[in-house]
């Protein structure tokens, strides 16, 4: 059984984002890079599965320019047999991966998509459903644990009022939340290993892919922020400052 | 004009708060506004929207297959609603709006703003992106726009309406390939973290889960919510629902207590939109007195006892 993993390269979780003085976007030139954390959670569930024989393949896809092959070098040394690049130097917008994503599931004759729920750069959480839409087949989003017998994946969600359980049929996509696993490690001899793997080049226009409308970003800002409060030694000041404010 | 459909999350016969804030959401677009409840018999929670400000008419889509929310059921129903004239389709920034709003969007071949936290027209909307270290002004291509709000960023209606509520007919049918199994749900007599005005969370500094009482104990006297970092719930102190941050809960209380908890980024994300926020740790140089109003360096063990006992 084969299993794809969408995985995405974003500015590294501890980088402290910078927003342009001009307002047209963040900083990412010169920042540390690295795999969407979600993605790596991702990647591991697949690896995991594997390693249980539950699938047999698990073919690595990212979309967009020459750098995100880093990132697909990554997912090599996870433990991906293959890995496709889908070249696009635009900006990729959720349902045009979705598209390309179940463009290529189809092709493949793919039984899994596991994605991470989100990437920690647009925060959109969007697209593992989109494929799931596009393709009308099962989703299981935010996933806590997932257990795969047969044909049927039995998914514990975690949603806000608890934790959920799904059961559904293959062909499926299923998100990573946070608590699936804790992505392993990369250890040198395979990140050396995965340099000699070819990368499966291909593009929007090969897999019969339009883009989707493009949803323009008019301006970049950064949060408002937060004046720095006050200090206190002691609990009665602390109830006092909070009478000041109407609050105790 | 606009002509806004949202969706209405419920369960257990009872209107998720957040409606009456994508309704200040949907109110702020302009035009007309329909709700749509899914449900086996939606009355109940259609009284319930009809009461929302600003609401035309409520809909309800009564269909045995609506007993569990899947997006797998919902999204071709609401893609085949917001057919019948709908500009706009609104869900709640909920774990339910995220899971069926961008399968909507996809059957109806539309992009989708995620967590709007502003609007500006019926097209432009501001959205957090890098876990609300940045925000960025969107403008949504021409077709129906699919959104989530941002609960946190808006107030929700007064209930002082009075919608007529209708029965509307959409093709649905249920997956075979999706069964719910089970929800556990913590139930609980406390106040709900999203909606709760004070809110009381515990960290990592609270080292177990029977350590946590000193928690629950203090927001019992105050009648808080309680939540939780995510270090704290991944340590197994507490359940994931209690998780406020990026990944969990994004909130909005009056007041907030950081208790024990040092601050990272991502549990920072869920608390930007707090009016007040107290931090008590014992680590001076923790990064949560950065953003804190009133910050106590000391053991929690004896400051939220004697706090307790003072408030």
């Amino acid at each position: 059984m084969k299993a794809i993993v969408s995985v995405k390269r974003a500015v590294d979780y501890n980088v402290r984002i910078q927003v342009k003085p001009d307002g047209s976007g963040v900083v990412t030139e010169g920042v540390k890079h690295s795999m969407n954390p979600f993605d790596e959670i991702a990647m591991e569930e697949a690896v995991r599965l594997k390693e249980k024989g539950k699938i047999t393949e698990i073919i690595a896809v990212t979309i967009g320019g020459a750098k995100n092959e880093e990132t697909l070098r990554t997912a090599l040394a996870f433990g991906a047999t293959r890995a496709i690049h889908v070249k696009d130097d635009g900006g990729i917008e959720p349902l045009t991966a979705a598209r390309a994503l179940a463009a290529i599931f189809k092709k493949e004759g793919a039984q899994l998509l596991i994605a991470g729920k989100q990437a920690i750069d647009d925060d959109a959480n969007q697209t593992g459903q989109m494929v799931a839409g596009l393709l009308d087949i099962a989703q299981a989003t935010f996933a806590g644990k997932v257990d795969i017998e047969g044909n049927k994946a039995t998914v514990v969600r975690e949603v806000d009022a608890g934790l959920e359980t799904l059961e559904v049929d293959l062909p499926a996509v299923i998100t990573a939340d946070l608590r699936l696993n804790e992505p392993r490690y990369l250890k040198l001899p395979d990140i050396m290993k995965a340099k000699r793997i070819a990368i499966e080049a291909t593009t929007l226009a090969e897999l019969g892919v339009t883009a989707a409308p493009p949803v323009k970003t008019l301006k970049t800002t950064p949060p408002p922020s937060r004046s720095k409060g006050v200090m206190v030694k002691t609990v009665d000041e602390l109830v006092a400052a909070l009478k000041a404010k109407g609050l105790a | 004009m606009s002509k806004i459909l949202v969706i209405a999350e419920h369960a257990d016969g009872k209107l998720n708060a957040g409606v009456a804030k994508v309704l200040a959401a949907a109110t702020q677009i302009g035009g007309e506004v329909d709700i749509a409840v899914f449900a086996v018999d939606g009355a109940a929670v259609a009284a319930q929207a009809a009461k929302l400000a600003g609401v035309a008419k409520v809909l309800t889509i009564n269909n045995a297959v609506n007993d569990h929310p899947l997006a797998a059921t919902l999204a071709p129903q609401i893609a085949e609603l917001a057919g019948k004239g709908y500009t706009h389709v609104l869900f709640p920034g909920t774990t339910f709006g995220k899971d069926v709003a961008p399968r909507t969007a996809a059957k109806l071949g539309v992009p989708q703003i995620s967590d709007v936290m502003a609007v500006h027209s019926a097209t432009s909307f501001d959205r957090p992106v890098y876990a609300g270290n940045a925000i960025v002004t969107v403008e949504a291509p021409a077709g129906t726009l699919v959104a989530t709000v941002r609960l946190a960023s808006f107030n929700a209606v007064a209930e002082t309406g009075s919608a007529a509520v209708e029965a509307a007919t959409v093709a649905g049918a249920a997956p075979a390939h999706t069964r719910f199994v089970k929800l556990e749900a913590q139930k609980s007599a406390r106040p709900d973290l999203q909606s709760a005005a004070k809110v009381v969370s515990g960290g990592r500094a609270l080292g177990s889960s029977e350590n946590f009482k000193v928690i629950f104990d203090f927001a019992d006297k105050i009648g808080a919510g309680v939540g939780a970092s995510r270090a704290a719930v991944d340590s197994g102190y507490v359940p994931n629902d209690m998780q406020v941050g990026q990944t969990g809960k994004i909130i909005a209380p009056s007041l907030y207590f950081a208790i024990g908890i040092s601050g990272a980024i991502q549990h920072l994300a869920g608390i930007k939109d707090a009016k007040v926020i107290v931090a008590i740790n014992k680590d001076a140089d923790a990064p949560i007195f950065e953003v804190a109003d009133i910050g106590l360096v000391g053991d929690l063990f004896t400051v939220v006892p004697e706090l307790q006992s003072k408030m």
